[in-house]
């Protein structure tokens, strides 16, 4: 299966191609070179998940493939970063699904971006972000998946600062970049450490569930956790501030100043789920080596899902809503994982879990391409401007609906079938757990209905134009992402990614799924008394519990918590001092040397006055002592 | 004659044709020819060596050649190079490729500028090529002299006291190293200057113990060792840009490359004992140095603190005294002296645009000369350690190399270095953000031009090298693994 490579070298050549020559070419060019490069790619990867999952099954079990792998660089014996592709279940699932959103991507972006200053710096790096995300996914061992972390971090960066004359959006990438950056940090020590006991890089020899590789890890502990706690709790920081877990989650709320259709990839389908595909990809050490650990998965995942659902109820920037909801779906996927055993029917977290990552990337990709047309039609992004537009976007307003019926859990849309077996593996976890998260899903269903009434129902509040369906090129993609998403919830998932690779039979849980539909159905219902027509209800509401509503619309005051601690902790309270210190005490000693040399200097230039009666008084003077010396001593 | 000799007698020619030339065209057409034919010498260079390793040649120095030239004291003109001063010499001929394409608009006294520029290489060169410390100390001095009128002379700001400074704090370094080496020679019973010599001698224990300090601070102090490095940020800013390009790109890796020839290498035992006092030095050099940048509004001094933190992590990892973490120092080295390289260039060429290096005066930059814009972009992306360019590839040898070192103490030092990703991220956006992105502040700025095609030439040999290590590390790592194994033997046992 060599040919893999090429799935993810063409998005780097097109990415070079553009970059390079890409001023050269007119936008409509440059957008269908990129486009055309990504089909194929796209096209391969179809290819690869039917070769895979026909042919790579040995005794039951997935094989894991490693079609190219080679030396980049080294370190010890042991120690090396290699390149390479491995092909499992889960690689195989994010080729597909990274291939398939970029490619909807691509191709709304031409009509999206259509008349933009930088069309062709936009595609370029979109191939950019494509390349290092399939080579994030396929990554044969660790290092080589921190390379292209590193990778999808910076184009994310370039993407949100698209618009880099505009100040809040250098502010966003900017902010994106460090939090991120700093959530990496603990990767890449939890990487020193997870090598330095285990010697090793490679993923399948760590996730081969052999025991002795961890040996040298027993018994150490630090500050009551044993060291291998310690080093995947540091991994799965780098996780949580790439898929934005609470409360390195700052950054992507603000990310949504790049471009509409970024963030529908980037930050709803592919970059932001990586944590979740770490956590995922290294799951057996998670379950056989750190079990504490999983449960703090569990945990951060619960926490971010309800926090980020109730932000996400009382936001008016169509954008943000749809970023907490992105944060709070990322959440449950967590959840999936943090409850989820190893073994047979025991693995349905981890099942489930993946399977929302895939139902969710396509719906949630086509309520941000959506949100996209809707931007695009009435242009903003608050909602407070828009209103009625079911009339003039009728192809848009139905493939949304569609989303907003998946996300919501309500059959036969995908969303319902992912949600509805984490919520089972949940309550099968901790029935505790298992209620937080139903009543968040509850949350999920109110805001999506909140949003979809206030967009497509309600009054219309466009005076200066009428809005207009979006063009062809922007269309399609939604109907087509409409379609996965109907038809999604179908596939048998469990045949095919699966904890420990073996096939596993889903079965509803009734009595979890007829709960969780009626408390979407509820939530769906209060939505539509308070949003569908005028209503003061929501206005009441809002004044009568002003604190925590003021609360939650400033998103809880995190944001001010990441200002308090750039600004005044590192840039006042530790950068200026050092640099004062720098200045006025280690340079002032040697300033200080400079200057006392020099008052040396100027105190005895006296002796040399030129003056002949002074030199023989001193030569008679020093006679004399050296006579007296020489007598008496 | 030895071709390594080559190395010498160029830029030597290059000072007889620069007196000899007449006009502007000509200086120029000698600095080009000249530095051409070092790139291609050193290109040669590494492929030669790169034969004779394959062809099974092992001797630790390859092209050697040795004559006496003082030999009541043993001194000899002695040079050989090993896989680390193959690739010192390609890093130091591609800085001086690029640094005369960087002066091209030299305003006033150019023939002496380009005279004292010849002869800062002579010494470069001299330096990475000798094997023998009298030598080795000669050329190292030769390359500290012409620092002084360069800076003072072509300077601007406060350039004779910046240039009196890192004469004055450089002079006193190379003061303790005279010590140093004198001590080397009488105390290790070999009276031999020959590095190769005295390392297969034995210095006595007792006599490292105050020798290692005395050659590692001496060399240090060039390698910007916390607290003697504030020559730096106020030499780096006064200084005209070929020459911070020259100091910063290669200057300073002879400080980091004699720690490692000199100190380490002849004085394993004490770097055992000792190396904790200066892994604390060098950890907060790091640390520091990152941090100082922040707040910095000068491009050159937020450069030059970016320097300090980075140029830190070599000296921190040659004292780990292990192969994987000495490999990274050298990787390092490269890449802090190319990235280095290109930020002084592109500082350079912005100041000359806008006539200020004020980052509160700037805005919008990206927008007026996008070619510039992209270069510092990718220079920062390589400083910051972007994967692709050869930033990553040195800090994770670093660190990596750092962390399997067995004391824990050694360890905790590694991952407080390793916070240093996060704040370069900070300076570098925060520069990036200011002077090149959001609108543009100063409406004079709309008119100036981008890149000329003598500024490109600099700019895209350096992202090209940049790049080149980036994308591909392994021959290059390889080649400085295999020179390392006689050090790591001398330092294991």
């Amino acid at each position: 299966m060599e040919y893999t490579l090429f799935i993810v070298l063409l998005p780097f050549l097109s990415f070079l191609f553009l970059g390079l020559v890409g001023k050269r070419l007119t936008p409509r060019a440059a957008g269908y070179t990129g486009t055309i490069v990504l089909a194929i790619s796209a096209c391969l990867s179809y290819i690869t998940a039917w070769h895979y999952f026909t042919t790579a099954k040995v005794d039951g079990i997935f094989e894991k493939l490693t079609p190219v792998n080679f030396t980049w660089l080294n370190f010890t014996e042991k120690l090396h970063i290699d390149l390479g592709i491995l092909l499992d279940p889960i690689a195989v699932m994010m080729l597909v699904v990274i291939t398939t959103v970029s490619l909807m991507v691509h191709l709304y972006s031409i009509g999206y971006m259509h008349g933009e200053r930088g069309f062709q710096r936009y595609y370029a790096f979109l191939s950019l972000f494509t390349f290092s995300m399939l080579g994030l996914v396929v990554a044969t061992n660790i290092f080589q998946m921190y390379i292209f972390w590193e990778l999808v971090g910076v184009s994310s960066y370039l993407l949100i600062g698209f618009y880099y004359t505009k100040p809040e959006a250098v502010a966003a990438s900017k902010k994106a970049f460090i939090v991120t950056r700093f959530a990496d940090l603990g990767f890449l020590i939890g990487i020193l450490l997870l090598s330095f006991y285990t010697g090793t890089f490679d993923f399948e020899r760590l996730t081969s569930g052999d025991t002795a590789l961890f040996a040298g890890m027993e018994g150490i502990s630090f500050m009551g956790c044993s060291v291998i706690s310690w080093a995947v709790a540091l991994i799965f920081m780098g996780g949580a501030g790439k898929s934005a877990m609470f409360p390195l989650h700052v950054w992507l709320p603000d990310a949504m100043e790049g471009p509409t259709p970024v963030s529908a990839l980037i930050h709803a389908a592919t970059m932001v789920v990586a944590g979740v595909y770490l956590v995922a990809r290294l799951f057996p050490v998670y379950y056989l080596e750190a079990p504490d650990v999983l449960v703090l998965v569990a945990v951060v995942g619960a926490v971010t899902s309800l926090y980020a659902a109730v932000v996400a109820c009382v936001q008016t920037d169509i954008k943000r809503v749809l970023a907490f909801s992105t944060i709070s779906q990322i959440g449950f996927m967590m959840v999936g994982l943090g409850v989820s055993g190893m073994e047979g029917h025991e693995g349905l977290g981890y099942m489930a879990s993946m399977f929302h990552l895939f139902t969710h990337a396509m719906f949630k990709a086509l309520l941000f391409l959506g949100a996209g047309a809707i931007i695009h039609a009435v242009h903003s992004n608050e909602m407070t401007r828009m209103g009625g537009l079911r009339k003039y976007l009728p192809i848009t307003h139905l493939t949304f609906l569609v989303a907003c019926l998946a996300i919501a859990g309500i059959p036969p849309f995908s969303g319902f079938f992912s949600k509805d077996e984490i919520l089972a593996a949940t309550f099968h976890f901790s029935p505790v757990l298992g209620m937080v998260m139903s009543f968040t899903a509850g949350l999920t269903a109110f805001y999506m209905f909140r949003l979809y009434y206030r967009v497509f129902w309600n009054k219309a509040n466009h005076h200066d134009h009428v809005p207009h369906e979006a063009p062809g090129s922007m269309t399609v993609p939604l109907i087509l992402l409409a379609a996965v998403t109907l038809v999604a919830g179908f596939i048998p998932f469990g045949k095919f990614v699966t904890s420990d690779s073996t096939e596993y039979i889903i079965h509803l849980d009734w009595a979890v799924a007829s709960a969780s539909v009626a408390i979407a159905l509820i939530a769906i219902g209060i939505a539509t008394l308070f949003y569908r027509g005028e209503s003061t209800i929501p206005d009441r509401l809002a004044t009568s519990f002003r604190g925590l509503h003021a609360a939650a619309f400033n998103r809880f005051y995190l944001d001010d918590l990441y200002i308090f601690i750039t600004k005044k902790v590192i840039f006042n309270g530790i950068s200026r001092p050092v640099a004062w210190f720098d200045r006025h005490v280690v340079d002032g000693t040697m300033n200080g040397f400079a200057t006392l040399s020099r008052r040396v200097s100027y105190s005895i230039r006296g002796f040399q006055s030129g003056q002949l009666q002074q030199y023989v008084m001193v030569i008679l003077l020093g006679t004399l002592l050296i006579t007296v010396l020489v007598l008496f001593v | 004659m030895n071709f390594l000799s080559l190395f010498v007698l160029v830029p030597v020619l290059m000072m007889v044709g620069l007196f000899l030339s007449k006009n502007l065209r000509q200086i120029r057409l000698v600095m080009v020819t000249g530095a051409s034919l070092l790139l291609a010498l050193s290109a040669g260079l590494v492929f030669a060596y790169l034969g004779e390793r394959a062809a099974g040649n092992t001797a630790e120095m390859l092209f050697t050649a040795r004559c006496s030239w003082y030999a009541p004291l043993n001194i000899h003109y002695s040079v050989g190079v090993d896989g680390i001063s193959v690739a010192m010499l390609l890093l130091s001929s591609i800085i001086v490729f690029t640094g005369v394409f960087a002066s091209w608009k030299m305003e006033f006294l150019e023939k002496e500028f380009f005279l004292w520029f010849s002869l800062l290489s002579t010494g470069v060169f001299g330096f990475f090529i000798s094997i023998d410390l009298f030598t080795m100390f000669m050329y190292y001095e030769i390359a500290l002299i012409p620092m002084y009128l360069l800076i003072g002379i072509w300077g601007s700001g406060r350039k004779e006291y910046s240039a009196m400074k890192l004469t004055l704090m450089l002079m006193a370094g190379s003061a303790l190293l005279l010590l140093g080496i004198l001590g080397i020679y009488f105390l290790s019973g070999e009276s031999s200057m020959d590095l190769l010599e005295i390392a297969r001698g034995h210095i006595p224990e007792q006599a490292q113990h105050w020798l290692f300090p005395l050659v590692f601070v001496g060399f240090g102090v060039l390698g910007a060792l916390f607290p003697f490095h504030t020559w730096s940020p106020d030499g780096h800013a006064s200084a005209p840009t070929a020459v911070s390009m020259l100091h910063a790109g290669v200057l300073m890796k002879l400080g980091g490359y004699g720690c490692f020839r000199v100190a380490i290498y002849l004085m394993p035992e004490a770097a055992h004992d000792l190396s904790w006092i200066f892994i604390i030095l060098t950890g907060i050099s790091v640390i520091y140095g990152a941090y100082s940048a922040i707040v910095q509004t000068d491009l050159k001094y937020i450069n030059a603190y970016s320097s300090v933190s980075h140029c830190g992590l070599v000296l921190f990892a040659i004292l780990m005294l292990n192969q994987t973490a000495m490999n990274g120092a050298i990787l390092q080295m490269l890449s802090h002296g190319l990235m280095t390289a290109l930020f002084f260039a592109l500082i350079g060429m912005i100041y000359g645009r806008t006539h200020t290096r004020d980052i509160r005066e700037m805005g919008g930059l990206m927008k007026v000369m996008p070619f510039l814009g992209v270069c510092y972009v990718i220079a920062g992306l390589a400083s910051l350690g972007l994967p692709g360019l050869s930033g990553f590839v040195a800090e994770m040898t670093v660190f990596v190399g750092a962390f399997l070192h067995e004391d824990t103490f050694h360890r905790v030092f590694t991952i407080l270095a390793c916070t240093s990703i996060v704040i370069t991220a900070v300076y570098i956006l925060r520069v990036v953000g200011k002077i090149l992105h959001g609108p543009v502040t100063d409406r004079h700025h709309l008119a100036l031009s981008d890149a000329n095609w003598y500024e490109r030439t600099s700019t895209i040999v350096l992202i090209l090298a940049i790049a080149g290590i980036g994308l591909y590390p392994l021959w290059l790592s390889d080649m400085i693994n295999d020179s390392l194994l006689p050090v790591i033997q001398n330092v294991n046992l």
